[in-house]
């Protein structure tokens, strides 16, 4: 072959790369988490400062159950995110997946757990649904979930008033399996004389296994490669779409979730809650440092994005405020993490070697 | 830098042996035909360069050996093989490498995972296995020292590397994996004078290794600085195949710039 580039061996390395030790400063502002840390931080210490009641344990143990209340679910979304896409349907979802349990079960005088499971089935179809339109007809996840999220609460009423005649499903605490069911969904127990909701651990679980997924297996690579470039992902053998889709039904799963515990928390279910709670989801994990458009972003983050929330739901309250502010201050930390977000990942960017 | 390549290399490989065999193929979406009556092929160590106007169909080729869109007419052969590729895993299979220009790596993923994205090592076979992280941190960083590429740091976001630099570890991530055909779709389009240079050396390093190389680019002087082979495509099909030496650079030029039309342009614009 007469080619002019000849292929000589390179030169080897004249110098040593020199390699100095990151800064803990750099390294700690490349984390997604820290803008939230920090936020969550200064909030804390706002709260103690200004509201007496906040100092105490059970204080804290009521803050973390409402956390958690949005923790589960964030979760979810939070890798979905990671993953690029959106869930709109996920507050609705919630609901769904309680009033089908709930439902099946009471109209077959079935056992509670079969309602459970047949409900776990439906959300993952749900989820299944939701990913497969998106990545089968290339629209944003955006339109497809908010085609979804309406038609979910359009069933939700519908199905319920359909079944019940009401609004509301009957009580299923006299049921065969609600114990059981409700001492994994929705128990509490007592560490010294404060009393701890299960979901805070359950949500601490999800949390531990959704971080240990992101940083440490093969699944969390191709998320954050599905993400962050979904073309280059495919084209070094990711199956990205299989990737997306899970993260539907993983979102899916996490509602289901958080549907039992409503439902053997509550005893009966409103047909009519959820909406706007896919908000709530999704500013958990963008003040915990996920990006919009995806590739960004962590669990843990999330997870600080729900403590945040609510710290200040139940901070509100203890300070004695109208808690018509509360949703003024939601709107303001978004904006704040949004802005801070952006900041980190161009730092992170141009982190030049 | 020939290192990693001559060791990853497949031994088997010997110069002159068709690995893809195109006859006749063609592409059409719906009512449009990107590509028609396409033969080419590549050949284990050498170098086959597409150049071709933007549209002029080079993407929808590679789409249809890195097996992104199946191909609607003609057959595509590997290794003497009928084949019909479905997806990009399929292709990647039977040894043939795709680095994209603009999508060849993830910019906010650290560097090795960019380097084992697609083909991780675990610890285990069952879902969830962690992954042996140190040891991919270990064997990104050796290949690339290999390479002469100074990464400060193997965790960095690759998006913090130069454009040339990204593109050699996508390229060595390939020959890595064991690529016995590598695409390059416009590797020195987006980049400088000295950084298509360290390209075009790594591209001709593979081949010297007994890859088979498929050069897409609309760079005639890159090209024929690495080129055994040259096909020239316009409007999906093709107006120009010959061998290196059935042509010159001022021919490929000419070509490329529109031949006849520019002739008659420039016989138009006479002032």
């Amino acid at each position: 072959m007469s080619s002019p580039v000849a292929t000589r061996k390179s030169p080897p390395p004249t110098e040593e790369v020199e390699r100095p030790k990151k800064s803990l400063l750099s390294a700690l502002l490349t984390r997604p988490e820290i803008g939230s840390v920090a936020a969550a931080i200064a909030i804390f210490i706002f709260f103690f400062v200004i509201a007496e009641p906040f100092r105490t344990l059970p204080a804290l143990s009521t803050v973390l159950y409402a956390s958690s209340s949005i923790g589960i679910v964030a979760v979810g979304v939070a890798l979905l995110m990671i993953g690029g896409e959106f869930d709109l349907s996920a507050g609705v979802s919630v609901v769904t997946a309680a009033l089908t349990a709930s439902m099946f079960s009471f109209q077959l005088t079935a056992n509670l757990w079969v309602g459970v499971l047949v409900s776990l089935v439906v959300m993952l179809a749900v989820g299944f649904v939701n990913g497969y339109l998106v990545v089968k007809t290339g629209i944003p996840s955006f339109l497809i979930t908010l085609g979804t999220f309406f038609m979910l609460g359009g069933i939700n009423l519908g199905v319920t008033k359909l079944v019940t005649g009401t609004v509301a499903t009957q009580n299923v605490a006299d049921m065969d399996g609600f114990a059981s069911a409700r001492a994994v969904f929705a128990s509490e127990f007592v560490v010294g004389g404060v009393t701890v909701r299960v979901t805070v651990l359950w949500w601490i679980f999800f949390v531990a296994l959704a971080t240990w997924i992101l940083l440490r297996t093969r699944l969390g690579n191709w998320i954050f490669a599905a993400g962050g470039n979904a073309a280059s992902a495919r084209a070094v053998g990711v199956p990205v779409n299989k990737v997306k889709i899970g993260l539907f039904m993983g979102v899916a799963l996490m509602c289901w979730f958080y549907g039992m515990h409503t439902l053997f928390a509550f005893n009966t279910v409103q047909s009519g809650q959820g909406v706007g709670n896919e908000f709530l989801y999704i500013i958990a994990a963008v003040v915990g440092g996920c990006l919009l458009t995806g590739g960004y972003g962590s669990a843990i983050g999330a997870a600080v994005g729900a403590f945040i929330f609510g710290m200040t739901t139940q901070g509100i309250v203890f300070a004695g405020w109208d808690p018509s502010w509360f949703k003024f201050f939601l709107g303001a930390m978004l904006l704040l993490a949004v802005v801070l977000n952006l900041y980190v990942k161009n730092y992170a960017l141009n982190r030049r070697s | 830098m020939t290192d990693t390549i001559v060791e990853h290399a497949d031994r088997t490989l010997e110069v002159g042996t068709p690995l893809v065999e195109m006859t006749g193929v063609g592409k059409a979406y719906g009512a449009i035909r990107a590509l028609e009556g396409i033969d080419l092929t590549v050949n284990a160590g050498e170098v086959t360069c597409v150049l071709g106007d933007n549209g002029a169909g080079k993407s929808t080729l590679i789409k249809i050996i890195s097996g992104l869109h199946p191909h609607t007419e003609g057959t595509l052969k590997v290794d003497g093989q009928e084949v019909h590729f479905g997806s990009p895993r399929e292709s990647l299979d039977h040894g043939i490498a795709t680095v994209y220009q603009d999508l060849a790596v993830v910019g906010l993923m650290e560097v090795w995972r960019n380097f084992f994205l697609g083909s991780e090592i675990r610890k285990g076979r069952y879902p969830l296995a962690p992954m042996d992280i140190k040891g991919m941190r270990e064997i990104a960083d050796a290949e690339l020292r290999k390479m002469g590429i100074a990464v400060k740091d193997i965790n960095q976001p690759i998006g913090t590397l130069s454009g040339g630099q990204r593109q050699c570890v996508a390229i060595a991530r390939a020959v890595y994996f064991g690529a016995r055909v590598l695409i390059l779709d416009e590797p020195t389009a987006a980049l400088g004078v000295k950084q298509s240079g360290v390209v075009l050396k790594y591209t001709a390093a593979a081949r010297d290794a007994g890859l088979g190389v498929v050069f897409i680019t609309h760079n005639p002087h890159h090209a024929y600085m690495v080129g055994d082979h040259f096909i020239i495509l316009k409007l999906g099909r093709r107006v120009l195949d010959r061998k290196r030496s059935e042509v010159t650079l001022e021919e490929l030029t000419a070509e490329m710039a529109g031949g006849q039309e520019l002739e008659e342009l420039s016989h138009e614009l006479k002032r």
